[in-house]
């Protein structure tokens, strides 16, 4: 199936070559019967991975799917879907999160889903978009109802996911501290986002711009001292 | 001709010594040396703080009579000895030291003998040295601790005294300072009064009397140090005078709630030796340990901390202090020095001593660690109640001056860590009561 150059396609018929898109494209409906049958298709590749009870994908259709997809399911790229989904509970997508994540790109079967991933990764990759991708991958670890922080442990490794491809070095050092200090337990919001605007902002390894006297974390003064007293 | 006065303060392990340079044009420099270690004869914290007070009295009589009280010479002063006055000596910070110098002055049977007029002089000056230091909190902490002791052991040595160095640290450190000390002094008055009451209830209702003297102090409790009240199992007739006081108490007043502070109490127990009947004064700890053997000859040391229900620290110490210290009132046995939890004991029955009447002392627990943990616990709250203050006011405060505002308002009593601060900045964030600015991160809003 030859890929169409043109994207606006809407109006295609349903039972012809797949549609080319892409994640930003708008979704343009050609006749309302087409997008309906579409979403139908939508929501039929959602029941096929839900729970028959509970109406929702849990963490089991979620391995499932994954294994559809070829993709292993602590890959980051399953947390940029739960980002596109606004999904709200780790593990579990709704009906209504499912739309919504698969709704503009359009993707009702397990193929386009896996163009989907990929596609995902560059409309994260964007500067406006990262933000938003970084402090929605911290909230979705928050699984208590009132939990505020996320124990040291699982911080590391979603640093490592989230983080590490753009910011390597700052992301090791930074998790090899967490493991050995013992001043926190967990970690908060306002020191998650704290280390994305430190690693923007601040020259590495050398912290030549870096002033404890900000309002900076006090973890990443912390940090910042052992790193000086690793180098001297 | 220029003079640069400056001093400085050596301190090496339980070295005494403090040198002072004075230079002048040619850069001279001379060494004074306030105390050597062979010099210091008795108690070092003692030494320590005269030496200073001298050193102090010396410098401030050439400031007034040689430089003419000049506002220059008054400063250096003040700026050499604060920062000789926030170091500590061998472990010891300076507020401590303080605290015990005045313990001792104050106390019954302390090492300074001196008249009535040298005592008031001498604590006249060392309220003046405190202004030097900077964890004025932690002074204070150690004084109330101390004044307890001598408040509950009955061991303060004059009344007048103890008022009027409350009067004199009020006049420096403010009110605040002062008010949970005059409450403790407060509460020893109203304990008389209270127990006035008791004893005539006590008569009006002959079934309730216990059949033991019982004098019952009652502490209002922010007032005095925290202490940890353990669940000793008390020998069956005093639990019954713990039941009897706290009907009459309950009669008086129907909103509190008594807790009941054992390791504070004091019993006298008759002791029925073969020899003669002797009067034993003791801690409530040690008489529960020795009443045990009213119904047991021989116990051994996991069977005592068993039917007391207390730690092992206390368990060794009170053991320690009745059968491997002045007076063996049980025997140990294997007859070593230390307590071990294999050792067993016995009722001394031959014991006896020249007096009639002994007092068995039980050494107190160092109380440092605590009141170190109590004053970091305090300042957290402090620091927090500051911030939320400032915020509250401002709304929207940079970071450097929210600092800074903060270290002005609390140097009353402590100088706060710039890293203390943040933390507590953070918390206070978690807890919404503040949240960082979305543009500026060096910005924070007050959420209300």
């Amino acid at each position: 199936m030859r890929r169409s150059s043109s994207k606006k396609t809407g109006q295609s018929n349903s039972t012809s070559a797949s549609i080319t898109f892409s994640a930003t494209d708008l979704f343009r409906s050609a006749s309302s019967k087409a997008s309906s049958k579409e979403m139908e298709r939508i929501d039929n590749l959602f029941y096929s991975y839900a729970n028959r009870s509970s109406g929702m994908i849990d963490p089991e259709g979620i391995e499932t799917l994954c294994s559809d997809m070829e993709v292993d399911h602590t890959d980051v790229r399953i947390l940029m879907l739960a980002w596109k989904m606004r999904a709200e509970k780790q593990g579990y997508f709704t009906l209504e999160e499912w739309r919504r994540g698969l709704k503009s790109p359009r993707a009702d079967t397990v193929n386009k889903l896996k163009k989907v991933l990929l596609d995902l990764e560059k409309e994260v990759k964007r500067p406006s978009n990262f933000v938003d991708f970084y402090t929605y991958a911290f909230r979705y670890c928050l699984t208590e109802e009132k939990q505020k922080s996320i124990d040291i442990e699982s911080i590391c490794q979603l640093l490592d996911l989230v983080l590490g491809p753009h910011f390597r070095a700052q992301v090791d050092y930074f998790v090899e501290y967490l493991k050995i200090q013992s001043d926190y337990k967990v970690i908060n919001m306002d020191q998650w986002m704290g280390f994305y605007r430190f690693c923007n902002q601040i020259s590495f390894p050398d912290f030549s711009n870096y002033d404890p006297e900000l309002a900076w974390p006090l973890i990443l003064d912390n940090f910042v001292e052992w790193m000086r007293a690793k180098t001297t | 001709m220029q003079l640069i006065v400056s001093f400085y303060y050596l301190g090496g392990k339980g070295s005494l010594r403090v040198y002072f340079r004075l230079r002048n044009q040619s850069s001279m420099w001379f060494r004074y040396v306030l105390a050597d270690k062979k010099d210091v004869v008795g108690l070092q914290e003692q030494v320590f703080v005269r030496k200073v007070i001298e050193l102090h009295d010396k410098y401030l009589a050439y400031v007034n009579d040689c430089f003419q009280n000049h506002t220059l010479f008054h400063k250096a002063l003040k700026e050499a000895f604060e920062v000789f006055c926030n170091k500590g000596v061998a472990g010891s910070s300076s507020a401590e030291l303080l605290a015990t110098f005045c313990d001792n002055i104050l106390k019954k049977g302390g090492s300074e003998k001196l008249s009535d007029e040298a005592i008031e002089e001498t604590l006249e000056k060392v309220v003046k040295l405190l202004a030097y230091i900077s964890d004025k909190d932690l002074f204070a902490e150690f004084y109330r601790k101390k004044l307890a002791r001598r408040l509950l052991f009955d061991k303060s040595a004059n009344d007048d005294h103890e008022r009027s160095i409350l009067t004199k640290l009020k006049q420096q450190c403010g009110g605040q300072f002062t008010s949970k000390m005059e409450g403790m002094v407060t509460d020893l008055t109203l304990a008389r009064e209270n127990q006035t009451s008791f004893e005539e209830y006590l008569s009006n209702n002959p079934n309730a009397n216990p059949g033991i003297d019982l004098t019952v102090t009652v502490l209002t409790t922010g007032f005095w140090p925290s202490y940890k009240s353990f669940d000793l199992n008390l020998p069956a007739e005093m639990v019954k005078c713990v039941e009897v006081f706290r009907e009459f108490y309950q009669i008086k007043t129907k909103h509190r709630k008594l807790t009941w502070i054992y390791s504070l109490g004091t019993c006298n127990l008759i002791g029925k030796f073969e020899q003669k009947t002797m009067e034993l004064i003791v801690t409530t700890y040690q008489a529960s340990a020795l009443l045990l053997f009213n119904s047991s000859d021989r116990l051994s040391y996991s069977e005592i901390m068993t039917q007391l229900n207390l730690t092992d620290d206390d368990v060794v110490r009170l053991l320690h202090s009745l059968s491997c210290a002045k007076y063996k009132i049980l025997n140990k046995e294997p007859n070593t020095k230390i307590i071990s939890p294999t050792d067993h004991f016995e009722f001394n029955s031959k014991f006896t001593d020249k007096m009639r009447r002994i007092k068995i002392p039980l050494p107190p627990v160092d109380e440092k660690k605590k009141v170190i943990e109590d004053v970091d616990k305090d300042r957290r709250y402090a620091i927090d109640a500051s911030i939320v203050r400032i915020m509250k006011s401002r709304k929207v405060l940079g970071h450097q001056q929210l600092v800074m505002e903060c270290v002005e308002q609390l140097g009353r009593m402590f100088k706060p860590d710039f890293k203390a601060i943040k933390k507590r900045i953070e918390d206070l964030i978690t807890r919404d009561y503040l949240e960082r600015d979305k543009e500026n991160p060096n910005l924070f809003r007050y959420l209300a």
